[in-house]
């Protein structure tokens, strides 16, 4: 029992030594809601405010949070189909000259490809190119019924000026793990 | 017409509608979870409104930020004007952005290179 408190004791100092070390602001393992994204999103606003973070960077580190997390609070697949939650993890975490957000969640194994070939796209192309996908994608796209418009990601990459970086780690046969990396330069 | 003036909170925008003080406003934030539950009754008055509009609108848009999913509902928006103007009536959409904010002014004219609709560019400080 001693042995356990002492385990976690040190476990939360280790986290906070890595999170101190990194520059993250913020970590969390979780449902994504509506709720969630607006109290986020305020207290990144605060701190960058209080970091004296230019208007320009705040409100893109804002704005690429909000498409990040309601990615999740609406795309986000479960481990099994009982669980209705749509959870994720968010990370963001400060570097010399850029803000990170990183976003996590489970899709379905079925929905990488077509989920990989958006990325890709968006990826090649230039801001003029990003700037057309998105007009064609805002005339094309009906709301699809979860209120999603599929504009997220070319939009985070319109914002950040950054490619976006991203994994897939295949859980199983049915579920993956989707790692999504946006980055804001500081100096932008 | 009835008016809307509805008063923004931290994820939903300010929004008057008056057809008889000509006043035509989006303002803040706007990023809801459910865009089509927040507009449908923005949409449903333009709709009226549409039938006998003013000679001449004037729409300003003066939001801080919003979300993709109401993007996609500020394009329906201007496609609701559009028509109007295809009506042969006057629109102008007043579309105000911080100096800061470059991407504004962009989103705005995005909206210009797709509707036919005349915009002004409107750059505020504070």
């Amino acid at each position: 029992m001693e042995q356990e408190k002492q385990g976690f004791l040190d476990f939360a100092y280790q986290l906070y030594k890595t999170m101190k070390t990194n520059e993250i602001s913020l970590v969390y393992e979780g449902e994504v809601t509506q709720e969630i994204t607006k109290t986020f999103t305020s207290l990144t606003e605060k701190s960058l405010s209080k970091n004296a973070e230019s208007n320009t960077v705040q409100k893109k580190v804002f704005n690429v949070m909000v498409e990040c997390l309601q990615n999740i609070s609406k795309h986000a697949d479960s481990l099994s189909d009982e669980e209705e939650e749509r959870r994720g993890i968010v990370m963001v975490s400060k570097g010399d000259d850029s803000y990170n957000i990183i976003t996590g969640n489970i899709i379905k194994n079925e929905r990488v490809p077509g989920l990989k070939e958006s990325l890709e796209l968006i990826n090649s192309l230039d801001k003029q190119g990003l700037s057309n996908l998105f007009k064609q994608q805002i005339k094309e796209s009906t709301i699809s019924e979860k209120g999603g418009a599929g504009l997220g990601l070319i939009d985070i990459a319109k914002k950040t000026g950054s490619k976006l970086s991203y994994q897939f780690k295949e859980l199983n046969d049915q579920v993956s793990f989707f790692i999504l990396t946006s980055t804001i330069k500081r100096n932008a | 017409m009835e008016v809307i003036n509805i008063k923004g909170t931290d994820d939903t925008p300010n929004v008057i509608l008056d057809k008889a003080s000509g006043q035509f406003e989006l303002s803040g934030r706007s990023l809801p979870e459910d865009v089509n539950q927040f507009y449908e009754q923005i949409l449903d008055w333009i709709d009226e409104y549409a039938k006998d509009p003013l000679d001449r609108t004037e729409f300003n848009f003066k939001l801080e930020y919003f979300n993709t999913a109401s993007s996609k509902i500020i394009l329906d928006i201007l496609l609701k004007f559009e028509e109007i103007v295809e009506n042969g009536k006057e629109v102008i959409i007043k579309w105000h952005y911080h100096e800061d904010e470059e991407d504004m002014l962009e989103a705005g004219e995005e909206y210009a290179d797709i509707v036919e609709i005349p915009f002004d560019y409107i750059v505020y400080t504070d």
